[in-house]
This record gives C-alpha cells, structure tokens and sequence, in this order.
C-alpha cells in the first residue's frame, strides 16, 4: 500500500511537471497515511537522490538506454510490473505528454480507475473522489475511482512544488523491458524557449497586433520575463506564428501563473484554453473586449503604445536599463 | 488497408456549459452537437487523405454512443468514411468506452486506428492510450504528421518544446491533433452518398466501468478586472510586481 510516482525524463533531465506529481504523490500518501515512492525509465544525467526534496523516499530507477525515448508500450509494462513489485495502490502521473500517452494503457492494463487532469487532491471522506477539468476548463467534474488501484494523471500547473530537505533513497529495479517498437529517428527542439505547456509566465498576442512584423515587442516583453510566447488561433491560421503557440480549445490548455493577452478579443474558445491561469492581463483597445470580464488586470489602449512602455518598466524593475 | 476512425459526438465549441439534476449531468439544453473537432478535423480528414492516395483503402467509423448520435455519424460518413458502427451504449467512463472500440477494432483486424488527441468535453486523452493496451498495439500520441510507406508509418509527435519523428511498423494506434490534417467541408455528394452508407447498430459488449461522475461544478466567477490607465502601463507592471506577486 503505497503511492508510486512516474518520474518524467526528457533527454535525461527530470521534467519540471514531475516535481509537481512528486509534491502531490507525497502529500497524497500522508494523506493516505503511506509513503511515497517512485520510478524512473531510463538513463538520468539529473541527480535523483535530490528529489527527496518534493517528499518521495525511494526511487526506483530502471537505468536502460532502450527507454530514453517513449514507447508508450514498453513503458506501461515496465511500471505495472513496478505496481505488482511496490504493491501500489495509487499511480500517479503528470497529464504531460508522456503521461497522456502511458497512464490510459496502465489503466486498461490494469483495470485500474483513472483520473485524466486531475486539479487537486483527492476526497477520501466517502471513497476517493478527485476533481478534474472538463469542457475544456470551463466545467470541473468530481470523479469517483471505483477500483482497488487507482490512477491520478495530474495537469500541469495546477499543483505546487514544495522544497523541503529530504533525500530519496535510489535502487535499481529490475523489469521486463521489450525492445521497442516505436523507434525515434530526430528529435527537433525549438531551443532557447520556454515550452508553453511548461511556462509560469505567457505573453499572448492576437490579431489586434496587425501583422507577424509586429511581434517584436512581444518576444521582447517574453524574453524580459523568462516567458513563453503564444497566440490565438486566428494568428495561428493566419500563418503569423507557429501552430504549436495556438492555445484555446483546439490548441493547447495552459495554466501558467500569469497570461497577459494582447490585442485578443477574448472569444470563448480562447478563454477555455486559458481560464486556469492563475493571473490574467488584457490589453485590448475595445473596452468591450470580452477577455476583459476574465481578466484580473486590465489596459483598455493602444498595444502599440501601452507594451513598448511596459517593456521599459519591466527592464527597469529587473534592473536591466 | 483498414483504417478505424474512433468519433466522438461532444458539444460545439461555443456552447454555454451548464447542469443539471443537482449538478450531475450536463444541461443539453439548446446545445449544438458536432463531431469531435480533432476527431474529425485531424483523424478522420487524414484517414481520407491516405484513402485518397490508395483507393483500396478503407474507412470504418465507430462511435459508442445512443441513436442521438446518428447525425454526426452520417457527418463523418459524408466527409469520406466508408461505413460506420454505432455500439447502443451511453457511457462517460472512458474504460468502458475503449473496451467497446477495441471489440469493434478486433472484430474489423484493422491496420490503423486514428483517434483524435482529445475530446473537447471530457479532455481524458485516454481512448486511443485504453484501445492500444486492449489490443496490445503500439501507440503514438500527438501527433503532428502521418505519413505510410508500405507497412512502415513515420509519425511526428509532439514533445515538450519541440517535436520528434518516430517510424512503427503497423498495426498501429494514433491520436492525432492540428498538423495532421486540414478541416474540410462535406460537399453535396457526400452528404447524398452518406445517406446509403452502411451504419451498423451493434449492443455493447459488458463490462465494468471503473470510474463515474459524482458531480459536476463550475469554476468561481472572477472578482472583476482591475483596469490601469492606458498613459502609465508601468503601474501595471508595479501591480503585478507588488500585488499579484507573478513577476
């Protein structure tokens, strides 16, 4: 009876939405009245045994160059025989990329509930209920995991990272790992960004920018705050920016501490990709902007004026002019 | 080649979300239903472009869901899916659902299942995952690009700031998203056509679902927006600084 955690590795650095699934699991097992343990697939440069900071004690690490890359496959049967050896009975995951592909199959493997995009921490008063976003952020549904094993995929962004001063215990573990059948043959990264679906801070623009010449300010204001870029879907169409900035409904969902929109009028598929922000900025010059009725703070005027004086307030805040 | 083609029937994108029965179920009321926009935009469009270049190909469509379903299945039939299979079952429990798609999937012996990367309303991502497992398939999720050569499928997925390219011999499962395709129109003829294509009723097969909703809830209106003065933007930046702590 124990809660395992998935460990998420990307060219052998832990993924900052483990830290998040760490700090979760941790809490959940002394919620639980159990420990916290976790594993990891494949090779790792990072320093494991420093996870314990996030609470976990122990990690079990399968150090096999044949799982530095996904195989949804090969993954899922390595970590349930990891749950048969941990005797876990709560899995939890990052709803990351990896998550989204590994968890579904553990659960159908398993025939363990799970819980997609869960936002907090589970309800043990009367069985084990845990929230999730639904209707793209525009609904929560509390859900009852009926089964013994249970399985939490956690999104992004919506739990803390606590730091605390403890250090894991590291083991080998020993698993079946078949060759996989997904072989990756490139791996393109857009280097020197912040990866949206990752970013505390965004910097959103949309058509009230005019042109794809305009984003300058944009990438500046991003680069001043260590931001990650993105755009409305229209931009996105248009061919202004890349697709993979589109976030709303049928882009990407964020939840970053803070999303500053600028020249977006709001519309409602936008809002879904973004509601979860914890901190909203409009700066629209429609005041009837309905981005405005979901924003924190507001500037009803000119982008082309209000962000470059911005940009000179942020340097001077970070002592950069 | 057989392609599955797993749709979705989820509420349009601009429907107000509201609930019912002491917040339970989801207020239909009024509600526009459509296909699953990566469902149809990305899986289903791609499915027929491979069909497109190979007319030997075909599309079968599944959907788990009762008979209100119907119209966006003769949708899907009319943009170019071959037939269709409706299994009669009404469930929001994503396990049950892929175990119902997954009967259909061993049942046809498919070369490809498609699903799309998501569904709009219930955002599991966790059908075309659940289905792979069933049929101990590989599995590649998010993907971007879909190209077939031969039994051999190079696949661009996403991954955290960037992407990579992957080959996998078939059977294989994908849930697709924008890249993969462009959204298309159904024309006349293919609605016409969509009318005489076979759609299939088939009962559910049984088995347990392991999850079920308690309630649903809304999220907590905003406080209302704090507006600075266009003329100094740097009392916004000092706000952000100082009151909301996020810079």
């Amino acid at each position: 009876m124990s809660v395992l955690i998935f460990i998420d590795q990307s060219e052998g650095h832990i993924k900052k939405s483990s830290l998040e699934a760490l700090t979760y699991g941790a809490e959940l097992a002394a919620q639980l009245g159990t420990s916290a343990e976790a594993i990891v697939l494949g090779e790792v440069k990072d320093d494991l045994a420093a996870l314990g900071k996030q609470g976990v004690k122990k990690i079990h690490q399968v150090n096999n160059s044949a799982l530095n890359h996904l195989d949804a496959q090969v993954y899922t049967k390595a970590i349930a025989e990891a749950v048969a050896a941990t005797g876990a009975k709560v899995v939890v995951f990052s709803h990351n990329i990896s998550g989204k592909a590994i968890a579904p199959r553990l659960s159908a493997k398993l025939k363990a509930a799970m819980v997609a995009g869960a936002v907090g921490l589970p309800n043990t008063s009367n069985g084990f209920v845990v929230k999730k976003n639904v209707f793209s952020g525009k609904a929560f549904a509390n859900l009852s995991l009926n089964t013994d094993i249970k399985i939490i995929s956690l999104n992004p962004n919506s739990f803390h990272i606590t730091n605390g001063d403890g250090v894991a215990e590291v083991a080998p573990l020993s698993v079946t790992v078949d060759a996989p059948k997904v072989k990756v043959t490139a791996v393109n990264k857009v280097t020197g960004e912040v990866p949206l679906s990752e970013a505390e801070l965004v910097v959103s623009a949309g058509r009230g920018l005019k042109g794809p010449e305009n984003w300058g300010m944009i990438e500046e204001m991003a680069h001043l705050l260590h931001a990650a870029t993105a755009c409305s879907r229209a931009v996105a169409d248009a061919g202004w920016r890349p697709h993979h900035e589109h976030v709303g409904q049928t882009g990407l969902a964020i939840a970053p501490n803070l999303y500053i929109a600028i020249g977006i009028s709001g519309a409602i598929q936008h809002l879904a990709g973004v509601n979860r922000s914890k901190v909203i900025v409009v700066i629209n010059k429609d005041p009837e902007a309905p981005f405005f009725k979901a924003a924190d703070y507001g500037i009803v005027g000119d982008a082309f004026e209000v962000v470059p004086k911005m940009n000179a307030a942020i340097k001077k805040l970070k002592g950069i002019a | 080649m057989k392609i599955l083609v797993c749709i979705s029937k989820t509420p349009d994108t601009t429907a107000k979300i509201a609930f019912t029965d002491n917040n339970t179920k989801f207020a239909p009321d009024g509600v526009q239903w459509i296909i699953n926009p990566y469902d149809e935009w990305y899986a289903l469009v791609r499915a027929i472009e491979l069909k497109e270049k190979d007319a030997s190909t075909a599309i079968h469509l599944v959907t788990v869901g009762a008979a209100d379903a119907e119209p966006i299945i003769r949708k899907a039939l009319a943009l170019g899916g071959d037939e269709a299979i409706r299994v009669n079952a009404d469930s929001h429990d994503s396990f049950y659902i892929a175990s119902q798609i997954a009967e259909v999937a061993k049942q046809g012996g498919y070369d490809l299942v498609f699903t799309g990367k998501e569904t709009i309303d219930y955002n599991g991502s966790s059908i075309g995952g659940m289905v792979a497992e069933l049929l101990d398939l590989p599995y590649v999720s998010l993907a971007t690009k879909f190209e077939l050569n031969g039994i051999t499928a190079t696949i661009t997925r996403e991954i955290e700031g960037g992407e990579e390219v992957c080959e996998v011999s078939l059977p294989v499962a994908v849930s697709c998203q924008k890249g993969m395709a462009e959204a298309r129109i159904p024309n006349m003829r293919g609605i016409m056509a969509a009318r005489t294509k076979p759609l299939k009723v088939v009962e559910p097969v049984a088995v347990d679902a392991l999850t079920s909703v308690v309630s649903f809830e809304l999220p907590p209106a905003k406080a209302g927006v704090k507006l600075v003065s266009p003329d100094t933007p740097e009392e916004l930046v000092r706000l952000l600084h100082e009151e909301a702590k996020v810079i």
